[in-house]
């Protein structure tokens, strides 16, 4: 039997909204399905399931109440295994039996509703079938419940949640980690002028951002160096094996969300570029799953297209590294004792000192550099 | 096609990608994507959106000749000639 608790979708996050059940009581869900819809300052999440099984009872029903994370809302049984029916749940106060019919009694539990809590419409209050489907909102439980729309933030109170949460994940990270940072600058002519080749020949439908090389370099770069793929938990540095690269996503009307590319590493370019495209408007569109919000073992900001040359980038608590990357520009660039113009990209890295020294991330941005000198390699 | 039909077009695709984006408040002599504040992901949907709507493929060595409202129109109505 396994709980279904209610996530921790950000650094300090203390509690959420459960907005909605995507399954019922009796439902069989499979690994990665999304069954619940929990809100959080930073907006709506879709919240998968981690386990095989069936729904065993759902214990929390949706509403505008916060729910401290690690509550328990729902129990997942491994199939074939027996439905636990809390004893407790067939009992009023002391001994008292709450009078319900079996069919009742068999709807309450498969539900996973306290029976104590339902009031009866029978005889001396028994409880039928159609009270424990019709519980206090009126709709069915076994339906999608939401804890309905009339209760829809405001662009303004989205915007001081979304504040309120950077907040306390930035206020903790300067609070916590010992920044430091550390600066390269990229020539980007082979990489440009490749992407330009390759766009030049596919349709523009099917054509390559830059930011898709920054992404599959930053990830070739973390295989060289994997010290800077990780969380710094329980006071020690816990390398991660995926690369799940968080990207920051500015949303429309201000905030930012960093939603992680899953497995970033091993996909192409090509793949890079329809999860990017999928990542972005699902971030905008506010449809993430709670396993992109939680998952990112390093963050990747771009800031270029705002002109922005330079980016010392705050970490996002428990990562240990960000990659910020600033606009490329024409900038004049010597090399074997030539002065000319190059598209330059400046790189910069702030990385957490209590898990890595400079020595790491210097390695770090020269194999950045390599990566994007060598682009075909991508 | 009149530059007016093509800049409704625009509006259209623009509605589509970046809802709060209002063209009649840009400057059609500024950077287009600086005016409406859209990223390099946006426009390339923009493109996208407009390649369906007219069917011309706008290639990126292009981008240059692209960067305003009134070169957009220009070069959308030269190739729609």
């Amino acid at each position: 039997m396994g709980d279904f608790t209610m996530p921790s979708l950000g650094a300090d996050m203390k509690a959420g909204i459960l907005v909605a059940w995507r399954v019922k009581a009796g439902d069989r869900v499979r690994h990665g399905d999304i069954i619940a819809e929990v809100e959080t300052d930073k907006g709506l999440f879709e919240v998968e399931v981690f386990e095989d099984g069936v729904v065993d009872s759902i214990r929390m029903q949706p509403g505008w109440d916060k729910i401290p994370v690690g509550t328990v809302l729902a129990t997942i049984r491994a199939e074939g295994a027996k439905a636990e029916i809390p004893a407790v749940a067939a009992e009023k106060g002391a001994g008292e039996r709450v009078k319900a019919s079996p069919a009742a009694r068999k709807r309450a539990a498969e539900l996973g509703i306290d029976l104590a809590t339902v009031q009866g419409s029978g005889p001396q209050g028994a409880i039928g079938l159609a009270d424990v489907e019709r519980p206090a909102g009126g709709e069915k439980p076994a339906e999608k419940a939401t804890a309905g729309a009339e209760k829809k933030k405001t662009p303004a109170e989205f915007q001081a949640g979304m504040r309120r949460a950077i907040a306390a994940a930035m206020s903790r990270s300067n609070r916590e980690i010992p920044h430091y940072y550390l600066e390269t600058d990229i020539d980007m002519s082979r990489a440009l002028a490749w992407l330009q080749e390759e766009n030049g020949r596919r349709p523009i439908r099917e054509r390559l951002l830059p930011a898709v090389l920054l992404i599959k370099a930053v990830a070739k770069a973390l295989e060289e160096v994997p010290e800077l793929n990780g969380h710094w938990t329980q006071e020690r540095l816990q390398l991660k094996k995926k690369m799940h690269i968080g990207f920051a996503v500015a949303l429309r009307g201000g905030g930012l969300i960093t939603p992680a590319l899953h497995d970033a590493g091993r996909k192409s370019l090509d793949q890079l570029m329809a999860a990017l495209s999928d990542l972005i408007g699902r971030t905008r569109a506010g449809r993430l799953r709670a396993s992109e919000i939680t998952d990112a073992t390093i963050t990747l900001t771009s800031l270029g297209d705002l002109g922005v040359r330079t980016v010392y980038g705050v970490i996002y608590p428990p990562q240990v590294a960000l990659v910020g990357f600033g606009r490329i520009a024409d900038r004049p660039w010597a090399e074997k004792g030539l002065l000319g113009v190059r598209p330059v990209l400046t790189a910069t890295l702030a990385a957490d000192h209590r898990a890595t020294d400079g020595h790491h991330g210097a390695r770090f941005l020269e194999a950045l550099d390599r990566a994007l000198e060598e682009p075909e390699k991508l | 096609m009149t530059d007016e039909e093509i800049k409704e077009k625009i509006v259209r695709t623009l509605a589509r990608i970046a809802p709060e984006a209002d063209l009649d408040e840009v400057d059609p002599g500024k950077n287009m994507r600086e005016e409406l504040d859209i990223d390099s992901y946006d426009f390339l949907n923009l493109l996208i959106g407009l390649n369906e709507e007219l069917g011309v493929e706008i290639p990126e060595a292009d981008y240059e000749k692209v960067a305003t409202l009134t070169d957009l129109i220009r070069y959308l109505s030269r190739r729609l000639a």
